[in-house]
């Protein structure tokens, strides 16, 4: 640890560290542009600067590591006036129009003006004018305001692994350019947020509001399994804008796009009343004691196993729990919250965690991918494989459709058959699992949706046990477990803890579809499960709770107006199994209600009220039946218990489970912003490009 | 040594140009310089082929071209063909004419050297070609002949030295009619040696001897 | 005055035969293979003692910098990388070895590689200079072939081979960790120190970046022995420099001289003396565009090297004389620098980026004298808050020539501003 003075008093840092930070141990601000922890380092801005005993000139303190006994002063007057000096040079060429500007208000540029700014300007010259640049549909340019500290390049670069920006020209003439293509990454959003002035703006936030009139509330993101830690910034009844929240666990500080941009999909085709369809077979805007009505006509009388429930991918813990509790007063044993037609998950947590948790990615040395696209599915997960990767250029590789990642990858093959050949050993790549410390398995929802989907488990499981993924803590080595489930859908694993399933004798999403087609269901309950064949419900009885006019309200026979994610508390289990809590930043609209709420009161209506008054009781039922829920953003280690089923495996390829990365659900599909990503972006099964090692 | 995939980009679009055979195998014997993994290290000598091939000019298709022969993403050859002045990412004239216009040229009459440039060239601006496309003429900083002041470059070969207005027009006209014209100083010297003979090491060989043809 | 029994440069004006044959008529490749028996302790303890300072302008003694490579080899390959990228306004000394005598650096090249424990070097040369490019070139062929390269280098039982790298036009590139970048393939862009070149060069290797002229000599300080060199010029000034005389003189040339040379004897003797006499000198800038000028009178006793320039708030830099007579507009000269240096920013830190184009502009207003009087300490102001703040030293070389002009030609600049108000007054 060595010591060093900084500002006269004495301090001891760890190791390696920059002076910039040690700066921060001590206690001393030290201003910065470019440097950002996250990157790589710049040491090009020069706000930084520092004094350093004995150096000639001041340092960039950002890029010189500490040295024993180094002697550094922050405040001397020759610092000051450094600072000042590179404070005038960023501004000479800046257009100063921070009151026409989206950054305003939370610009670094503007803040660190007050503080080293003059109050004047000496420069008597024209300013340059830069053209503005094409970066795709979600970043607005004003090149002019840019201060070529060059976070964007390097984002670009190292985190989100594609090389789509640059800096062209040099000297005075240096600009960032895409080359005017969009920038191809699920995480380009984040480059308006490492900008630290007004050069790069949220284009679909574009002078939509300042940052002082926003309300903000902090919560969980649903686009993904992942959880990913939000902020919604809300004016009046309107979500703004989403962006991300410091969760070292999850997300580190990025979110995917769809997170961040989809929510203008939440004021767009909203079920904002209820819906009765009328005798003429056109669904008609009802009261809710009109819908509950026509529920309850339907209801009454209608044997229990005629009846079905499928929750989807958006749902939290509570509206499930009190539906699973409804469908029980009503005697039905046929739910589902698996609404993919996956037929796992019915077996012990570890089985459909990601057990080895997203920050432990950064322990794992080899990583085997089967059957999905985490770059898609989970772009933080991906996000996180490819900081090991760089780091230590483990080994990955992929069973299923061969994609781009952003980083290299092995290509092992497509199908079931060389998962088959892994866990038998019969696979080189086996071996370098086998040799590995900590190696991982990521299996995809999508691989387990497949009708062979419990012999698929069965073959992870083993390929898991064989190339010796789990392993006891010993020693100082905590324990490991590098079998990984990706969840897709952010309801799917409170779901399953809930055990929202098939009770004794009930039918799961594939029978209930078949038995709406038979006739031998008669009632079906969607709780915003839209990503089914609706079209096989035409003969139920189908009774739409959700937000949303997408595929299920479209086969709705009553809507029923829910909450959307940043509309309601609710609670959400990521796919790590880590529970979260989501918080009501808006009120939903028009006549739509939170959710739980709605099913109270249809029970009520039903006759047999749920025996919750208010949210905290419901979720004290929660904890009660399902203590996991106790734990609020814990990992609680998953038990390695039997699951899976050997049986015979289909040849078929894994098919990634999703087309369109840009819309996967009813809230993606309503945003136009998300309509002109995938204009712009989505290549669909052109991605697959060869990335073989 | 093993050198990883850390990014991906969309693949460069070659459609539109490709080297020749000739070029092809100089660009092979290029990389050839450089350890196994640093293609990259080959791409100003790719980019002054492509020049070469282009017409004297570096066209985007030129770019993404070179990009993919090294493997490269063609932001990053855009960057390095942006920053280095001697890629023309415009067309220029069959020969460029490029004047040395800093300080030591400068106090020698470069001015009235690109004043003389122009007018042979036929052009009225910095940078223009010349209606018959034979040339355009530009002003760049120090080319290192400062002994040899005043001078111009030609494309990115011979310098032309110790230049008067009326020997760069002459220089310029023998281009323009194609006729061989000697490079180097114009008013008669061997290199960088006192105009009127060297004052050092006056026993060794005086006169230019045949420049070591083992080459 | 040097005799030319002294001087190392025997083909400085290509006379001679530049190919291997003319080389070693000329002395060179003769018996190198001893001078690699030296070993590397001894060979770099003899540059030390030789006082070498590095010729590519910041003269950092050469024996120390090629000591910092590691000594023990830890699986990375080292890398002898040649600074040819001369491109410092002035400077033209460079050019003439590569094309006119380039064996004698291929030879330095293996006694310098050698002593760092290279087994390869790479020659980067500024794409402008085609001629010299086809010299070296050509000329490292012919020492492949004459066994002088390659497996057995010289027979020395050491394996060194040289590659050239070509430039394509960026001055910065003769900043060494900006020709690291180049030589990577990419942007001319410095690199921030530490870590240097010696610890992580060149694809992340140890490797030592040195000026053409340094190692074209080294072969020849071992040879004729340490105190021959160190019996030239003076202590920590030692050895023959070539200078580069430029500008308002009689007779530019480049010429090989003793370190320590008084200015105005080097001017006079080799360069036919100043246009017009002594008296008609205004200024001279003795090491390239990027140190202060100094005014006739401190030319007139001024000596030429490091030390004695250093004195005078100037530098000897790459040697290059650049002389102003009296008929010339110093502040326009100046300017020229300062267009040049806006032109040859990498534009990667603030204070250059953005500085130099500043200082550029309010220099060519000073031109015409279009200004306040209180601009000129703005100006002054301007260069100081580059000069120390960036990543590499551009931006002291752009701030300097103007610290130099305002320093000893301030009532110029204020003479040309009360005139140009006159003229302005006059006008309305």
């Amino acid at each position: 640890m060595p010591k060093l003075t900084i500002d006269d008093k004495e301090i001891e840092v760890p190791a390696g560290v920059t002076v910039l930070q040690a700066c921060e141990m001590a206690g001393a601000e030290i201003p910065r542009f470019c440097y950002h922890e996250r990157l790589s380092v710049a040491g090009n801005c020069r706000m930084c600067l520092v004094e350093l005993e004995r150096a000639p000139k001041p340092i960039a303190s950002c890029a010189m590591p500490v040295g024993e006994g180094m002697v550094i002063r922050t405040d001397s007057e020759k610092i000051r006036k450094a600072r000042n000096g590179v404070m005038e040079f960023l501004l000479i060429n800046h257009p100063l129009d921070c009151p026409i500007c989206d950054q305003g208000g939370e610009c670094d540029l503007q803040d660190q003006a007050m503080a080293y700014g003059f109050d004047h300007s000496r420069f008597e010259e024209n300013k340059r004018a830069v053209p503005e640049k094409y970066m795709g549909p979600l970043i607005k340019t004003i090149m002019t305001r840019c201060i070529h500290c060059t976070r964007c390049v390097r984002f670009a670069t190292e985190i989100a692994g594609v090389e789509d920006i640059g800096l062209l020209n040099r000297g005075e003439h240096a600009e960032i350019s895409t080359l005017e293509r969009a920038i191809d990454s699920e995480l380009s959003g984040n480059l308006v947020d490492v900008c630290p002035v007004g050069a790069l703006t949220s284009a679909p936030y574009q002078f939509a509001a300042r940052p002082w009139e926003l309300r903000k509330t902090l919560s969980i993101d649903v686009m993904d399994a992942v959880g990913s830690n939000i902020r919604v910034d809300a004016r009046g009844r309107h979500v703004m804008r989403v962006l991300p929240r410091l969760h070292e666990g999850i997300n580190e500080e990025w979110i995917a796009d769809k997170t961040r941009h989809a929510c203008d999909g939440l004021a767009r085709q909203r079920l904002d009343r209820p819906y009765v369809r009328g005798a003429d077979g056109r669904l008609k805007a009802a009261s809710w004691s009109e819908a509950f009505s026509a529920v309850a006509a339907r209801l009454k009388g209608t044997d229990g196993k005629k009846i079905a429930a499928i929750a989807g991918d958006l749902c939290d813990a509570e509206s499930m729990l009190a539906l699973k509790d409804l469908m029980a007063n009503l005697g039905s044993p046929n739910l589902d919250c698996r609404q993919d037609g996956a037929t796992v998950g019915e077996g012990p947590r570890s089985s459909y965690l990601f057990n080895s948790s997203i920050a432990g990615i950064e322990r794992a040395d080899a990583v085997l991918i089967v059957g999905s696209n985490p770059r898609w599915e989970a772009p933080m997960v991906n996000a996180r494989i490819r900081k090991r990767f760089l780091q230590t250029g483990m080994p990955v590789g992929v069973i299923g459709e061969n994609v781009d990642l952003t980083y290299q990858t092995q290509y092992l093959g497509a199908g079931p058959e060389t998962l088959k050949e892994l866990a038998e050993g019969r696979h080189p790549f086996a071996e370098v699992l086998e040799k590995a410390t900590h190696p991982m398995l990521i299996l995809g929802s999508g691989a387990l949706a497949r009708a062979d989907g419990p012999a698929i488990l069965a073959l992870a499981r083993a390929l898991a046990e064989k190339a010796g993924m789990v392993k006891e803590a010993s020693g100082d080595e905590p324990a490991w477990n590098g079998f990984n489930v990706l969840q897709r859908a952010a309801s799917r694993v409170a779901g399953l803890d809930i055990g929202f399933l098939p009770g004794e004798g009930g039918r799961a999403t594939a029978e209930i579809l078949s038995g709406a087609e038979s006739g031998e269901i008669e009632v079906v309950y969607l709780l915003g499960a839209d990503e089914l064949d609706t079209a096989r419900l035409a003969k139920a009885f189908v009774i739409y709770q959700g937000h949303h006019g997408d595929a299920g309200a479209q086969a709705a026979d009553v809507i029923l107006p829910g909450a959307a994610y940043t509309e309601k508390n609710g609670t959400f289990v990521n796919t790590e199994g880590r529970v979260q809590l989501g918080r009501l930043a808006v009120f939903p609209p028009g006549e739509a209600r939170e959710d739980w709420t709605i099913l109270r009161a249809l029970s009520g209506e039903l006759g047999e009220a749920l025996p919750y008054d208010n949210l905290g009781m419901l979720r004290a039922s929660l904890v009660e039946r399902c203590p996991v829920f106790a734990a609020i953003d814990q990992i609680e280690p998953a038990a390695w218990e039997p699951f899976g089923q050997d049986g015979s495996v289909d040849s078929a390829p894994f098919v990634m489970p999703i087309a369109n990365y840009y819309m996967t659900d009813p809230i993606s599909r309503s945003s136009e912003t998300m309509a002109r990503c995938t204009e712009a972006l989505n290549k669909g099964a052109e991605k697959a490009t060869g990335t073989d090692g | 040594m093993r050198v990883l995939k850390t990014t991906s980009y969309d693949a460069p679009r070659t459609d539109g140009f490709a080297f020749t055979a000739e070029n092809k195998a100089k660009a092979d014997a290029y990389r050839a310089r450089y350890p196994e993994g640093r293609e990259a290290s080959a791409v100003l000598w790719l980019l002054y082929l492509a020049q070469e091939q282009n017409d004297g000019w570096v066209s985007n298709d030129a770019i993404e071209y070179v990009a993919a022969e090294l493997g490269m993403a063609p932001i990053r050859v855009y960057e390095v063909a942006s920053f280095y002045t001697m890629f023309n990412l415009r067309p220029v004239g069959r020969y460029l004419v490029q004047v040395c216009r800093t300080t030591s040229c400068w106090m020698r009459g470069s001015d009235a050297i690109t004043k003389a440039c122009l007018e042979e060239a036929g052009t009225a601006s910095l940078g223009e070609v010349s209606d018959d496309g034979v040339f355009s003429v530009v002003e760049v900083e120090c080319l290192g002949a400062c002994c040899n002041a005043p001078m111009f470059q030609v494309n990115d070969r011979n310098y032309f030295e110790d230049l008067t207005p009326e020997s760069a027009r002459a220089v310029m006209a023998k281009l323009r009619a194609g006729e061989e014209v000697k490079p180097g100083s114009q008013s008669g010297r061997a290199g960088s040696e006192p105009q009127d003979g060297a004052k050092t090491l006056l026993h060794l060989a005086q006169s230019p001897a045949p420049a070591g043809e083992g080459a | 005055m040097l005799q030319d029994k002294d001087r190392i440069f025997l083909n400085l004006y290509g006379q001679d035969d530049w190919g291997l044959e003319g080389a070693r008529r000329r002395g060179i490749w003769d018996n190198t293979k001893d001078l690699v028996a030296l070993g590397r302790e001894e060979i770099i303890q003899r540059i030390k003692d030789s006082q070498l300072r590095g010729r590519g302008g910041a003269g950092f003694p050469a024996g120390l910098k090629w000591s910092f490579m590691p000594k023990e080899n830890d699986g990375r390959p080292h890398y002898l990388v040649i600074n040819a990228d001369e491109s410092e306004p002035g400077s033209c000394k460079d050019r003439e070895i590569l094309r006119n005598d380039p064996h004698m650096l291929l030879e330095g090249c293996v006694i310098a590689g050698f002593a760092m424990g290279a087994h390869r070097a790479f020659i980067y040369i500024r794409g402008e200079y085609w001629e010299p490019l086809r010299n070296l070139e050509a000329a490292i062929l012919q020492a492949r072939e004459a066994g002088l390269l390659g497996e057995d280098a010289c027979g020395s039982g050491w394996a060194f081979d040289i590659e050239v790298s070509r430039g394509a036009g960026a001055y910065i590139c003769g900043e060494e960790t900006a020709l690291l970048e180049s030589l990577e393939g990419k942007k001319g862009q410095p690199r921030l120190k530490p870590p240097f070149p010696a610890a992580v060069g060149v694809y992340g290797c140890p490797t030592t970046v040195t000026n053409v002229e340094t190692v074209a000599v080294a072969p020849a300080i071992l040879r004729r022995g340490v105190e021959w060199w160190t019996g030239l010029g003076r202590p920590n000034n030692t050895g023959t420099k070539i200078f580069s005389i430029s500008g308002c003189v009689n007779q530019p040339c480049n010429v090989e001289e003793e370190m320590g040379i008084p200015m105005k004897e080097l001017i006079e003797k080799h360069a036919g003396g100043v246009r017009g006499g002594w008296e008609n000198l205004q200024a001279v800038v003795p090491g390239g565009s990027s140190v202060p000028c100094l005014p006739e009178p401190i030319c007139s006793t001024m000596l030429m090297d490091f030390d004695s320039l250093r004195e005078a708030k100037s530098g000897l830099g790459t040697a290059a004389v650049i002389v102003i007579d009296k008929s010339v507009d110093i502040v326009e000269a100046i300017t020229r620098f300062s267009h040049f240096y806006m032109h040859e920013s990498c534009g990667q830190c603030t204070p250059c980026r953005e500085g130099t184009g500043w200082m550029y502009r309010v220099m060519k207003r000073l031109v015409k004298g279009e200004a306040e009087i209180d601009e000129i300490d703005t100006l002054l102001d301007v260069t100081y808050q580059v000069e120390g703040h960036t990543i590499c030293a551009l931006g002291d070389a752009a701030a300097w020539p103007i610290q130099g002009l305002i320093r000893h030609f301030r009532p110029e600049l204020e003479k040309r501003i009360a005139s140009y108000r006159q003229m302005m007054q006059a006008a309305e």
